[in-house]
């Protein structure tokens, strides 16, 4: 049975990156990562990327032949994966099948998007299509009026307040302030985000990941080939996948992401353990309403009272169970396309120590959560230092 | 003339504003000159409303309401000055959406205020000569006034769709007599391109209105050798809220003859649909055996008399909600949010 | 949206217009918009069109302060997650209903109502829209 671990990883800075474009980002991060591997750009055999909405956020497809063109790796495959906002996290998957399947030893995996090139309400509608166009976009729903559904739904069902839902991003800004790779490192407190704009009620401005420029790099590697070369490694103990309908409307239920559930149950049972064994985690807070349903349907805390556990401190950094140590989609930022592959960086670096001031110690298992979508689309890795 | 109407359904958007509203942004007391015009407030159509969606309703509330089989219907006529496309038939996407099937003859028609009286008038040719078996006609209308033009203080938003047929259990008012009275009056127009209407001032009243109304409402009541007194109900167009009065004196006709069927005091002057909108408030309470006289007036000019004859019918149907009753459902707005539904902000 | 479309909207119009979906003669399970497979009984499924109901209630709703591409002046407006009378749930606009009547479990019919217009110059679509009654 062939194993694979993460033998590198890199990212760029998050945030409104002006000054770089979309190939200069995807480039830095991919160094980044060789450069963390101690490998060589030449030892690497395929690369997979995801990205979301590259044809809509800066008019260009066709970036699988960018990238290895751009990081000077032609004749490799190099292709690209799209799940909406875990296009990063699909293509993590396909890297780590690629060695699974013994096609291949060593991979590169990255993330990107580049956000900030189109005006806001284009990027709205750039974002809007990882929904359903016919019925949900047609309509004039965003990303956030979905979640608003969803967070509406929750309040009514278990007393889920506005407050719990400005608590988890005062704690993933709280994190984000020791990230010096995070977009905000700002401090806010739950009357900053209760008195923060509207955006689609009962989501506010800080209730929302921002738009975000940014990418992440990972290298993989077949497990013992990197223990024998005495690499620095995490194990990528578990990767799980599941979908669900496209639009909301298909749901069964709408205080939950099932897909998340299933994806985390098999993920699991991939690696054999429960969600108690979990240290930390990185889920995807794309709204906070989200980081209180995966913490939820991940089995963290029991259905309903995400809200209550993340005003208890259970999430925070010095709690039982530190979530979004690196800020989180809130904080650090959230470049669609490059979340995946950053949740596995931020993970990756806390598994061996080198998380510097957000070091959480004492820790066994990581797991990354990454959702496409309003939910159709879910991706759960369980991670261990090899 | 076999042929009357079988059903009618109206509707007016939900918003209204006040002409004391309108007169507080341009400095004029719009609660006299309101009174002069004898208006109280106009409906406005919201920012998702025009000529299609109000038709739409109106025509699907006849339907509904009447039993009317859609696949029946041979001819949709819509009549309106402000169609939403300059080229692309309002009368298809009502029939679309009412789904009347393909085989039905459309066209979208346009005589100023006298369109949707208009296409009554040929449902009514085509059902008297077997052509169709029903026709549906609407007039409907977001009606545009410029800002600040005295017609901003009257121009409204609503439509009636009458469904015309001649089976006898089905008539609800029998058409005895149609015929109008036309002429080339340039007392209010509207350049292809232009977004507002132009108007004669005073030139509308006397040689416009006045000698089109009274000529065809003469003309056919002559025909039917009646005199005012004959008729329960008479509608005339209604520009503004003194106008039909003025006219049906002239006439010889009471105010309270035309109480029923003046409703631009309450909706504003919905242009097309304005003598549509009244005459179906007078079929929500006449009685079988009433006569009502509707006179339309179209600008550029023309007018369209109806004598028409309530039947028995009317006891078992009418519409289910009558237009005093759905006008009741309604929102103030400040002249903003006029101003924005209306989309006479320039950069919407 | 995909602009500069026309037989996208005119493909959609009974939906849109009429809210026509289809049924699974096989388990009977009814479906907005239409499907090509039921995903149920797939193989031996058997659909055929049919329409939603008009009516339904509220199972979710938000205020809409910034909307997407071609809803930048409509904003703000209410988005209502509805459960029709045949529990199948569909997105729409809440319209003419004032905020306080709009909560969960509030009674909505169907409007025909203009969705979105290509600019000052390309095609209008009009479609469903809902308001508490």
């Amino acid at each position: 049975m062939r194993n694979v671990v993460i033998v590198g990883a890199g990212l760029t800075k998050f945030g409104e990156q002006w000054k770089k474009s979309f190939r200069e980002m995807i480039t830095e991060a991919a160094v980044s990562a060789i450069l963390d591997s101690k490998l060589e750009g030449k030892d690497i055999e395929a690369i997979y990327t995801g990205t979301m909405a590259t044809g809509k956020f800066i008019g260009q497809e066709h970036i699988g032949a960018l990238i290895s063109d751009r990081l000077g790796l032609n004749p490799i495959p190099s292709t690209r994966l799209e799940a909406a906002c875990a296009s990063g996290s699909v293509a993590l998957k396909q890297g780590y099948l690629s060695i699974k399947s013994g096609e291949h030893d060593i991979v590169a995996v990255g993330g990107v998007e580049k956000m900030t090139e189109v005006g806001v309400h284009h990027a709205s509608s750039a974002l809007g299509g990882a929904g359903d166009q016919e019925t949900e976009l047609f309509h004039g729903a965003t990303f956030p009026a979905l979640y608003a559904l969803l967070a509406r739904a929750h309040m009514k069902k278990f007393g889920t307040t506005e407050k719990h839902l400005a608590q988890v991003a005062v704690k993933n800004h709280e994190n984000g302030v020791d990230n010096p790779f995070a977009q905000f490192r700002n401090r806010i407190t739950i009357e900053h985000v209760l008195n923060s704009s509207n955006v689609s009620s009962p989501l506010k401005l800080l209730d929302c990941s921002p738009l975000t420029d940014g990418a992440a790099g990972l290298i993989l590697m077949e497990k013992q080939k990197a223990l024998d070369l005495g690499l620095d490694a995490v194990e990528i103990v578990s990767m799980a996948q599941a979908s669900d309908s496209l639009a909301l409307t298909g749901r069964k239920s709408l205080t939950e992401l099932n897909a998340t559930k299933q994806a985390g149950k098999l993920a699991y049972k991939k690696a054999g353990i429960t969600a108690k064994d979990i240290d930390i985690a990185e889920v995807h807070d794309c709204f906070t309403i989200a980081e209180i349903l995966a913490i939820e349907d991940l089995d963290f805390v029991k259905k309903g009272s995400g809200g209550n556990a993340t005003m208890s401190g259970f999430t925070a950094k010095n709690g039982s169970l530190p979530i979004n140590t690196s800020g989180g989609l809130k904080a650090k930022g959230h470049p669609v396309g490059a979340t995946g592959v950053a949740q596995a960086v931020e993970i990756s670096q806390q598994l061996l120590g080198k998380a510097d001031k957000r070091q959480v110690k004492g820790l066994e298992y990581g797991l990354t959560h990454n959702v496409g979508g309003s939910g159709a689309t879910c991706v759960v890795g369980i991670y261990r230092r090899a | 003339m076999n042929a009357g109407i079988v059903a009618y359904g109206s509707y007016v958007p939900k918003l209204r504003i006040t002409p004391e509203e309108i007169g507080r942004v341009w400095g004029k007391d719009g609660k006299k000159v309101g009174q002069s015009l004898g208006v109280k407030e106009k409906a406005v159509a919201a920012f998702d409303e025009d000529t299609a969606t109000i038709s739409v309703e109106a025509a699907r509330n006849a339907i509904n309401d009447f039993g009317i089989d859609a696949k029946k219907i041979g001819a949709v006529y819509v009549g309106s000055e402000s169609h939403p496309y300059a080229v692309k038939p309002t009368s298809s996407i009502v029939a679309e959406a009412i789904e009347t099937g393909n085989d039905y003859t459309a066209a979208d028609l346009e005589f100023a205020c006298k369109a949707g009286t208009a296409g009554m008038q040929a449902c009514a040719g085509m059902v008297n000569s077997n052509m169709i078996e029903y026709g549906l006609a609407i007039g409907s209308d977001t009606a545009q006034g410029k800002p600040n033009d005295a017609l901003e203080f009257t121009a409204g938003s609503g439509g009636t769709a009458f469904i015309i047929g001649k089976k006898p259990k089905e008539i609800i008012a029998k058409i005895n007599h149609t015929c109008s009275f036309t002429s080339d009056t340039p007392d209010f127009w509207r350049r292809q391109h232009a977004e507002f209407p132009e108007h004669g001032g005073r030139f509308t009243g006397e040689p416009a209105y006045f000698r089109h109304v009274h000529s065809a409402a003469k003309m056919c009541m002559d025909k039917m050798k009646r005199k005012p007194k004959d008729y329960k109900y008479a509608v005339f167009h209604q520009p503004n809220g003194k106008f039909p009065l003025k006219v049906g004196k002239m006439l010889g006709f009471t105010d309270k003859q035309l109480e029923q069927g003046l409703m631009t005091p309450l909706i504003g002057n919905t242009y097309s649909g304005s003598t549509p909108i009244g005459l179906a408030s007078i079929l929500d309470v006449a009685k079988p055996g009433d006569k009502i006289l509707a006179v339309s007036y179209g600008s550029g000019a023309g007018s369209d008399a109806f004598d028409l004859t309530v039947t028995k019918n009317i006891t078992k149907k009418r519409a289910k909600v009558s237009v005093r009753k759905l006008i009741e459902n309604k929102e103030y707005v400040d002249y903003a949010i006029y101003a924005k539904n209306r989309k006479k902000l320039k950069t919407l | 949206m995909v602009e500069g479309s026309p037989s996208l909207g005119w493909r959609n119009y009974s939906q849109r217009y009429n809210l026509a979906g289809n049924e699974c003669k096989t388990c009977g399970k009814h479906f907005f918009p239409a499907v090509a497979l039921c995903p149920t009984c797939r193989r031996k499924g058997k659909l055929v069109e049919t329409k939603m109901p008009m009516e339904g209630r509220l199972l979710s709703y938000s205020k809409v302060f910034v909307g997407p591409v071609g809803f930048e002046m409509d904003a703000p407006y209410h988005l209502g997650l509805v459960k029709l009378q045949n529990n199948v749930k569909i997105l729409a606009e809440i319209v003419d209903t004032p905020e306080n009547k709009i909560k969960i479990g509030s009674k909505v019919r169907k409007v025909f109502r203009k969705i979105h217009s290509e600019g000052e110059t390309g095609t209008i679509s009009y479609g469903y829209k809902f308001r508490v009654v």
